[in-house]
């Protein structure tokens, strides 16, 4: 168990820099604008939203090529982003159309795309770690350098299937990295409550794997760990177990009034916490990036966003064709 | 070149020749191994009930010992299928999918579908099923049932150990998770197999025995106990058609209702519980399918609605024996003589 070094801007170039704050502000922008257009009726079922976790997506998925996988969770637009789906497609499959990254099928909580390496947000609290204890198994014994890593909230991080795939992966020194995003808030029940307001990543001792706290909202910081965790990993070093302490701006899901939090507490982590701020501060404070680059990203991702959000409103629905196609590859 | 062997060195068998074919394959589970970390013998078990004996030595690293952790080994299994690997993992008894089902009909059966297409999980999940062996209630159930209600999952349950050898070939060669029922009572049943790899495809009943009077379908060991109910009919001049679906998921309708126009007579043998079982929904659909052919309402030989039990004397009577489903096969039959005096 042991805290991360306070991290720098080390081997960082201005274009990785533009490049993982177009991450950051396409996930903020992504969520953002689902919040809006789901106050209007339109979307369909539930959605949870990634916003104000942007941090930890941008920072492990930086480390990973299209041949490593995620698996996510029910709160896994950022996590796709950052692992490289497309953004169109996943808004329209968030709108349920038949032009949606899974033709409608999948929906906000299970948004996939095998081809990126994203296994998929999952429905199922604790669904992911065990997926990825397999992917572990398949570079092993293929032989290859892959990484699994698995994303998982507080909440989830109380499932049996998330301790045993700690263990599982821990006996067989897989490559996999466990990334906790401790939000503090299993739906509506907090932390200090439903894990005793103890740090997630001292679990790993109990399983012979380091465990290593670092502030969720800090890039840098999850950015190194993560680095180092992964590089581990992809070394035949095994499993460790990353919790990024962190907050979302928004509910459970969408819809959510969250009376169970102080009234102030959102706004007061926006003010002085957010991760887009202070990853803008410390670059352009280096002269790592000036201001109008970033300027032009933003209005890029929104640009991006109007478009998605647009056509994902005009794209077809599925027809009853579709109700019956792709169950089995053969039948 | 065919010789005898029993149904367990067949699953081995099969095993073996695609662990050899594709260095995809890998097996894993509980003590598939057995004794990994252990002072003594690496493969001492080589299954709890020695069925993967051996395999550990043909494919080194690919026969694997899992932690008893269902959850995380099962599942990791699916996500080695979605990552490169044909995983073939044990859960050793079904009953035990209780503390693993998620991980199948959550992720490996939906991932297909609600990933639009896109996913392939060719992962085999072997696993033992069945009363007979005073195992008692939390490890002899028949639960393909369940698994059978669930759309992305393929099911398939052998009654001899020649379809044992080839159906487990198709199930590893396929590209969807596939659930693969071994009747424990049946390990030890001798049949004809040919050392040469083949394999059976799915959805394809096989007719067991002709005959033009009542068609019994019958279910993994029901089909053993079918044929020697069939054989004191005939003795009686009642002649049985014994259909074995061989896969539950895909069901081979056609087969059945085929029969069943020409025999206007049906009984199903099922060891599973009655409701919402393979009896009850193949009676349903030859109900809906055949129902201008029946001349004898179906009649349903099963287990009874109740968990298995331990003793001797009333596990003996919870398995459908060949006695009742004679005894259904006459009571049909004699339906139609009622009828026609």
């Amino acid at each position: 168990m042991s805290t991360a070094a306070a991290p720098g801007t080390g081997e960082l170039t201005k274009e990785d820099m533009l490049e993982h704050y177009r991450v950051m502000r396409t996930i903020r922008e992504f969520e953002e604008r689902l919040h809006r257009e789901f106050a209007t009726g339109e979307i369909p079922g539930f959605v949870h939203l990634y916003a104000g976790e942007e941090a930890i997506a941008a920072g492990v998925c930086a480390h990973l090529g299209p041949d490593d996988y995620v698996a996510s969770t029910h709160r896994g637009h950022g996590h796709a982003i950052a692992k490289g789906c497309g953004v169109k497609a996943m808004m329209a499959e968030i709108y349920g159309k038949k032009t949606g990254l899974c033709h409608g099928k999948g929906g906000s909580m299970h948004i996939a795309d095998l081809d990126k390496g994203m296994l998929g947000a999952n429905g199922i609290v604790g669904g992911g770690p065990p997926l990825v204890c397999g992917v572990g198994l398949s570079a092993k014994v293929r032989g290859t350098d892959q990484v699994g890593v698995s994303f998982t909230g507080d909440g989830g991080s109380n499932q049996g299937t998330f301790l045993e795939s700690l263990n599982l992966a821990s006996v067989w020194d897989a490559p996999c990295v466990f990334v906790v995003e401790n939000n503090g808030y299993a739906e509506a029940t907090s932390s200090t409550y439903h894990q005793k307001g103890v740090d997630v990543a001292k679990r790993a001792d109990g399983f012979g794997m380091p465990g290593i706290v670092v502030d969720g909202h800090d890039f840098f910081a999850v950015h190194e760990a993560a680095g180092e965790a992964i590089r581990r990993a992809r070394s035949g070093g095994g499993p460790t177990l990353l919790e990024c302490k962190v907050n979302r701006y928004f509910g459970h899901f969408e819809g959510d009034q969250q009376t169970y939090r102080a009234p102030d507490e959102v706004e007061s982590i926006r003010a002085t916490r957010d991760c887009l701020d202070q990853f803008v501060k410390r670059v352009t404070s280096a002269g790592l990036a000036e201001q109008p680059d970033l300027d032009k990203i933003d209005a890029e991702v929104a640009e991006l966003l109007d478009s998605a959000v647009a056509e994902a409103k005009a794209g077809p629905d599925p027809t009853g064709e579709d109700l019956l196609t792709d169950v089995y590859v053969r039948y | 070149m065919a010789r005898t062997i029993t149904f367990q060195q067949a699953i081995n068998e099969a095993l073996a020749s695609e662990l050899e074919r594709d260095n995809t394959v890998v097996v894993l589970g509980e003590d598939v191994v057995g004794g990994a970390g252990a002072p003594g013998d690496d493969d001492a078990w080589g299954g709890v009930l020695g069925v993967t004996k051996g395999l550990w030595g043909k494919a080194p690293g690919r026969v694997i010992d899992t932690p008893i952790s269902e959850s995380a080994f099962i599942g990791a299994a699916v996500g080695a299928a979605s990552s490169g690997l044909r995983p073939v993992v044990e859960l050793m008894f079904v009953d035990f999918m209780g503390v693993c089902f998620d991980q199948i009909y959550n992720q490996a059966a939906k991932f297909r579908y609600m990933f639009g297409g896109k996913a392939v999980t060719p992962v085999v999940v072997r696993t033992m099923w069945g009363a007979g062996i005073r195992a008692a209630s939390q490890h002899s159930q028949a639960l393909y049932p369940l698994f059978t209600h669930v759309p992305g999952l393929k099911v398939v349950v052998p009654s001899n150990p020649y379809d044992a050898k080839g159906l487990l070939i198709e199930a590893i060669r396929d590209d969807d998770p596939v659930i693969f029922f071994e009747n424990k009572v049946l390990y030890a049943m001798e049949g004809d197999v040919p050392e040469e790899s083949y394999a059976i495809p799915f959805g394809e009943a096989n007719i067991v025995r002709e005959g033009g009077d009542v068609t019994v379908v019958a279910i993994g060991r029901q089909v053993s106990l079918a044929q020697e109910a069939a054989e004191r009919l005939a003795a009686d001049g009642i002649e049985c058609e014994i259909v074995d679906p061989r896969t539950t998921s895909p069901l081979d309708e056609g087969t059945i209702f085929e029969s069943v126009e020409t025999t206007g007579r049906l009984v199903v043998a099922d060891e599973a519980n009655p409701r919402c079982g393979l009896a009850s929904d193949i009676a349903a659909r030859v109900a809906e399918e055949c129902f201008d052919s029946l001349q004898a309402a179906p009649k349903m030989v099963t287990a009874p609605h109740t968990p298995v039990p331990f003793s001797p004397a009333l596990e003996d009577l919870y398995v459908p024996s060949a006695g009742r489903i004679e005894e259904a096969v006459r009571e049909v039959a004699g339906g139609v003589k009622a009828a026609a005096t």
